[in-house]
């Protein structure tokens, strides 16, 4: 998200502002680039490892531009120096011997002779007192989500030269996130001390966070040898990081749970956009309309169309597909409601079988004019990414905006029929067509309209498909049956029905699949809708009355 | 002649000389059940009476087609009852079938394990699941044939016409039950093959599927198959239970209030038509080869319902003229435009509901009454009425 | 699952009534169709019922024949049986027969068909396919449609009727299934005054083997049953007498007769 961004930015500005301050006590910062060209160049001449790694620390401590990059460099033994002038090269492996760079202006110096180079020696010590650096560079960056992964990867191997670093880290780091895995990985540096007063302590620093390295090391302190003695000797470090450890996982079966739910919640949201146009031709008008797929189709190929026409505007051709899908597949469904359905109105079964032989020609349609090939619609940047809440909980953003949508959608749907004339006109007409007929409302043109806001709909819900699925010629098939099962399990003509039944169907899914996979949860939602049809034949909030009986 | 005289008398005699169009019906099948083989079989390549093979066992097809229309007319046609997943029961039918031919492979099979079909060593099974248990039994096979297809109905049924479900409720749960058939025979773990379903088959009864002989043989099975069931299903229509069954599709309500177990007449003839959908499948396997998921299909099964919707519905024959019809148009405009058959198959359905709404025999029957009309020579027609 | 084996004729002398209703009650989303209504129907009675639209009519008659369910109250048939723990098709069994208010007859069959599916039997399966009709069955068929006056259409499919003749052939079916209790919605619906006459004369002259409760709005009908009348009114019974008496009821007058 675009205001992600500039939280970062302006994050990492501030913690750069006191990282300077804090540099400032240590080092005089270097002004010019001759000075840095001094510093660095000393890499060539100093020869004792003493002095190397003083001069590391040096050079980590100013404000050098390539400083990480030098260090790197030298730890992967990638920095040599030129044996002529003894300047310091970044080399790279060439056939006729390196690829070298200057290391203070980055001046691309060509190819050389194997010969021409000497590389800039490390030692054992060194490498230690290099990785320590550098981890500290890392989680000092000045990007958060850099400081983060660098903080993870220290969580992973955790070695006490690190604590230093990261104890100067903390003091600076304000993202909560980083300095939770700055904890942790100083926690699991302190688990490996002798002290148990530290092992403890570290132990409960792991409570409260959700993160899985801690929860192995933890349940590893569980195991036993093979002779049934316990790996770790200390009984009470290793009682306290049972209770830890089962805390953490208790948390972390609700964070499961909750990210069940939303899967639940977005494969519902689904399902709700695409039964809610079908709750309108099916459930209000009685149509049983089996090309209801295919106006989901139609609004995915708009989708594509849109972009086609506007390739450089990916970010916003979902904006202007809605509409466009919407009318499309409206159009579409007007024209098929006046040429078809309107002669068919009280034979319900000779409808879906009409419909049927309509979606079979829109099919075919779409397969003679875009080939039967599945087409790719590209996402929009900013439907990508997920929101991170903690270690065990993150929310994909398409799915969130899909939740999101398809609750618009409902809440617009709803608010048309209730509030405007149009859909007072509608409701009139599906409760009483004779007394609608000679009060002045021209029927026919209303249940035209009435059948385009459904088939639209589906439209609307093809652009969401589009970013979830294949686009092509069976995507509608696909969707078909679950949707019928959704407005029928949450009772014809109900709008509020259709919303229950297909949440609760989503959530009943994603809860299922764990245990059971995917397929056979879908053949279970399937069984459990075919036996509640026999319990309720009317669905879950079916209307009452004499007037819907028989 | 004394032979007519039989004929008037016996039960079947009776059910046929009140239809004309049976009649034919029949007749013509006999006479393709005798012909068709030995036009195979006797007449050289190169002569003009010689029937290719692919010929026969394309006719072969159609008319397990023309079973498994027939099924669904008895049930839609007279009962009302639209169910969309006649295509289920079909398959079952046919995995029964497929069960038997493929034990019957035995070593023959890439892995020339005995036990074992070629899928379930290839997934590491080493033992035969419990349900596969008996196939290698023709008769029990047989047996499973109809059975397995009619205990789904009857479960089904049970269920739905006890609770009332009608109307296109039905019709949309009879469709989510072949949907979730279609699922779960995608699966491995079913022991059907998955996927690619069962296949290969070489023998039955020891016959060689490839041979021409067998192949005439299960052509001429298909034929008077389809007779029989043609009479059995006549009987079935003609009696009072059958007027019963008109009664619940014209009004349902009214037959419950004469006293009607309007349920238990739905039961039945769904239970019947289920099994007729079962050896329909059954024969169709050995004769195309295979037996997949894919025969789950919710398509599938509408494209049953146009086969009724075109030929006429409750008419029976009608049933056999839509199935016979709309797959030899499939067959010749796959083959010549294949682009174009979505489109005109599609076109069937709008035209046949919205123009058509008794098919090719409802307009065949006005034709005639115009002509009759105009002969002004009436004689009263007696055929069903849809 | 009942084919209770009705006695036919007519009813023992201890039968104190065919029908008894006492304190039922139905609504449909809060709203009350059937309001603690009691009736009371002695066996060979003649019972009109009126009332004005939404009184209730048509959902006691679903009540009585078991295709509605009452949230509470007693039905009762024929002193002993309690009807709330039967469907339809038991209830038709038991001989309680119901004439539609829309004249529902199966369209695609003939009259005779009609009448003979209508025909008192055991309604099971197994007897429905291997049915032979006996000559004494085809006389009573025969004998019924003559009665409803549809004997030059016996053949003739019941889909071309005239409304009126629809009317009659389900008044005929209903006949031939031999109940004790017919309940008639509606009959002159939709008919001329010269059929509405001649449905009225049908129904006493059915009432001499039958006990009969009709619900008419046509008050001419009314007339000619001449017999007691049941007024409703927003699912009770608001008045019960000779339709003189009822008339003369300033309550009745003010919510249905004097509109």
């Amino acid at each position: 998200m675009k205001l992600n961004h500039i939280f970062s930015a302006l994050f990492s500005f501030l913690v750069l502002f006191q990282l300077q301050i804090v540099q400032a006590e240590q080092i005089t910062p270097l002004e010019s680039e001759a000075d840095s060209a001094l510093l660095l160049n000393q890499l060539v001449s100093v020869k004792s490892t003493s002095d190397k790694k003083d001069l590391i620390n040096l050079i980590a401590g100013s404000n050098l531009p390539q400083r990480t990059r030098v260090l790197t460099a030298m730890q992967d033994g990638d920095l040599y120096y030129t044996k002529a002038d003894e300047q310091l090269v970044y080399a790279k492996t060439h056939p006729d011997g390196y690829e070298i760079s200057a290391v203070v202006n980055g001046e691309d110096l060509g190819v050389v002779g194997s010969r021409k180079v000497r590389k800039i020696s490390i030692n054992n010590e060194l490498r230690t007192v290099l990785r320590g650096v550098l981890a500290e560079l890392a989680i000092r960056s000045e990007d958060a989500a850099e400081r983060l992964a660098a903080a993870k990867d220290l969580i992973r191997s955790p070695a006490p030269e690190f604590l230093a670093a990261i104890e100067r880290a903390k003091a600076i780091e304000s993202n909560d996130k980083v300095l939770e895995s700055l904890n942790i990985a100083m926690a699991m540096i302190n688990l490996k001390s002798d002290q148990q007063v530290l092992r403890l302590e570290a132990i409960e620093a792991f409570r409260g966070t959700l993160d899985s390295d801690a929860m192995s090391i933890l349940a590893a302190m569980q195991l036993k040898d093979s002779d049934g003695n316990y790996l770790e000797k200390d009984e009470l470090v290793r009682e306290s990081s049972a209770a830890v450890l089962s805390e953490m996982r208790g948390q972390a079966k609700i964070y499961k749970l909750l990210e069940n739910a939303f899967f639940g919640l977005s494969l519902g949201s689904v399902l709700l956009l695409t039964a809610v146009g079908l709750a309108i031709t099916f459930g209000v008008m009685g149509v049983i309309n089996m090309a209801h797929g295919e106006m989901m189709m139609l609004g995915a190929y708009t989708t594509y169309v849109i972009q086609l026409i506007m390739p450089n505007y990916i970010d916003y051709s979902i904006i202007v597909a809605i509409p466009a899908a919407f009318i499309v597949s409206g159009l579409v469904g007007i024209v098929i409601e006046r040429g078809i359905i309107r002669h068919l109105y009280g034979r319900p079964l000779e409808t879906l079988l009409a419909t049927f032989g309509v979606s079979l020609i829109l099919q075919q349609a779409v397969r003679s004019i875009f080939s039967p090939l599945n087409k790719s619609v590209s996402a929009p940047s900013w439907l990508s990414g997920s929101w991170e809440i903690n270690g065990a909980l993150s929310l994909t953003y398409n799915r969130l905006y899909i939740i999101i949508f398809s609750l618009i959608v409902l809440l617009l749907l709803v608010f048309l029929l209730k509030k405007t004339f149009v859909g007072l006109q509608m409701r009139a007409v599906t409760q009483n067509r004779a007394m609608a007929n000679s009060m002045g409302i021209r029927t026919g043109w209303v249940d035209a309209l009435t059948f385009g806001l459904g088939s639209g709909i589906a439209g609307i819900a093809g652009v969401a498909l589009s970013q979830l699925t294949n686009v092509g010629p069976n995507l509608g098939q696909s969707y078909i049956i679950d949707s019928f099962m959704v407005v029928v399990f949450g009772g014809v003509g109900n709008l509020f029905g259709t919303f229950f039944a297909a949440m609760s169907l989503g959530v009943a899914n994603k809860f299922l699949e764990p245990f059971a996979g995917a397929v056979l949860a879908k053949i279970f939602v399937l069984v459990f809708i075919i036996l509640f049809i026999q319990w309720r034949p009317r669905g879950l909030f079916a209307l009452k009355g004499r007037s819907v009986e028989d | 002649m004394i032979n007519k005289t039989i004929f008037e008398r016996s039960a079947i005699g009776r059910l046929l000389l009140a239809d004309k169009a049976g009649r034919y019906l029949i007749g013509v099948l006999l006479a393709a059940m005798i012909l068709v083989p030995l036009c195979n079989l006797l007449m050289p390549a190169g002569s003009f009476f010689h029937i290719p093979t692919y010929v026969v066992v394309l006719l072969g097809k159609y008319l397990c087609y023309a079973l498994l229309a027939l099924a669904l007319d008895l049930v839609w046609g007279y009962c009302g009852i639209l169910s969309l997943g006649h295509g289920a029961f079909f398959a079952l039918g046919g995995y029964a079938m497929g069960m038997h031919l493929m034990r019957q492979i035995g070593e023959r099979g890439v892995y020339g394990n005995a036990e074992l079909p070629d899928f379930m060593v290839f997934l590491n099974w080493t033992e035969l699941p419990w349900y596969w248990y008996g196939f290698d039994s023709f008769f029990f096979a047989m047996f499973m044939v109809a059975l397995v297809p009619a205990a789904l109905a009857f479960v089904f049924g049970w269920l739905a016409f006890r609770s009332r479900v009608t109307g296109v409720y039905l019709s949309i749960i009879t469709q989510a039950m072949t949907y979730a058939l279609l699922l779960a025979f995608f699966r491995n773990d079913m022991g059907f093959g998955g996927n690619n379903g069962l296949t290969d088959f070489k023998d039955i009864l020891g016959f060689s599927l490839q041979s021409d002989v067998t192949r005439c043989v299960l052509f001429a099975l298909s034929a008077l198959s389809v007779a029989l069931a043609y009479i059995l299903c006549r009987a079935i229509v003609s009696s009072k239970y059958g007027r019963v069954l008109v009664a619940i599709r014209d009004a349902e309500s009214r037959t419950r209030f004469m006293g009607y177990r309007v349920e238990h007449f739905k039961l039945f003839v769904f239970v019947v038509s289920a099994m007729l959908a079962g050896i329909a499948g059954a024969l169709y396997v050995p004769q195309v080869g295979i037996i997949n998921p894919g025969e789950f299909g919710p398509i599938n099964s509408i494209e049953i319902v146009i086969w009724v919707a075109i030929g006429g519905r409750g008419t029976l024959f009608g049933a056999v003229i839509g199935a016979v019809a709309v797959n030899y148009a499939k067959t010749y405009f796959t083959g010549a435009f294949p682009e174009v058959w979505l489109f005109m198959l599609g076109a069937l359905f709008v035209i046949s509901t919205l123009y058509l709404p008794k098919g090719i025999v409802g307009v065949v029957n006005q034709l005639r009454e115009r002509r009759a009309e105009r002969n002004a020579t009436s004689t009263p027609e007696q055929g069903a009425q849809s | 699952m009942s084919a209770v084996v009705k006695s036919p004729g007519f009813h023992s002398a201890e039968m104190q009534s065919m029908l008894y209703l006492n304190g039922v009650t139905k609504s449909f989303d809060g709203f009350k169709a059937i309001n603690n209504l009691s009736l009371d129907i002695y066996p060979g009675e003649l019972r009109a019922i009126i009332g004005p639209n939404g009184a209730g009519k048509s959902t006691m008659m679903d009540i009585i024949t078991g295709k509605t369910r009452p949230d509470s109250g007693e039905v009762r048939f024929r002193d002993s049986i309690d009807l709330t723990q039967y469907d339809e098709a038991d209830i038709a069994n038991l001989g309680i027969g119901r004439k539609f208010q829309k004249p529902t007859v199966i369209e695609t069959l003939t009259v005779w068909e009609n009448v003979e599916l209508a025909l008192a039997g055991t309604r099971s399966v197994l007897r429905a396919l291997l049915h032979k009709l006996s000559s004494e069955q085809a006389d009573k068929i025969d004998e019924v449609i003559k009665l409803v006056g549809l004997k030059a259409k016996t053949n003739d499919l019941a889909g071309s009727l005239s409304h009126g003749q629809k009317q009659w052939l389900e008044i005929g079916m209903l006949i031939v299934q031999g109940p004790e209790l017919l309940l008639v919605d509606e009959p002159a619906a939709g008919m001329t005054d010269h059929e509405t006459m001649e449905t009225a004369a049908l129904l006493k002259e059915i009432n001499k083997d039958h006990t009969v409760v009709v619900v008419e709005h046509d008050m001419d009908f009314i007339k000619a049953l001449d017999s007691k009348v049941t007024v409703l009114h927003e699912g009770g019974v608001l008045a019960e007498g000779r339709l003189e008496v009822v008339s003369a009821n300033p309550r009745v007058i003010e919510v249905y007769l004097g509109r």
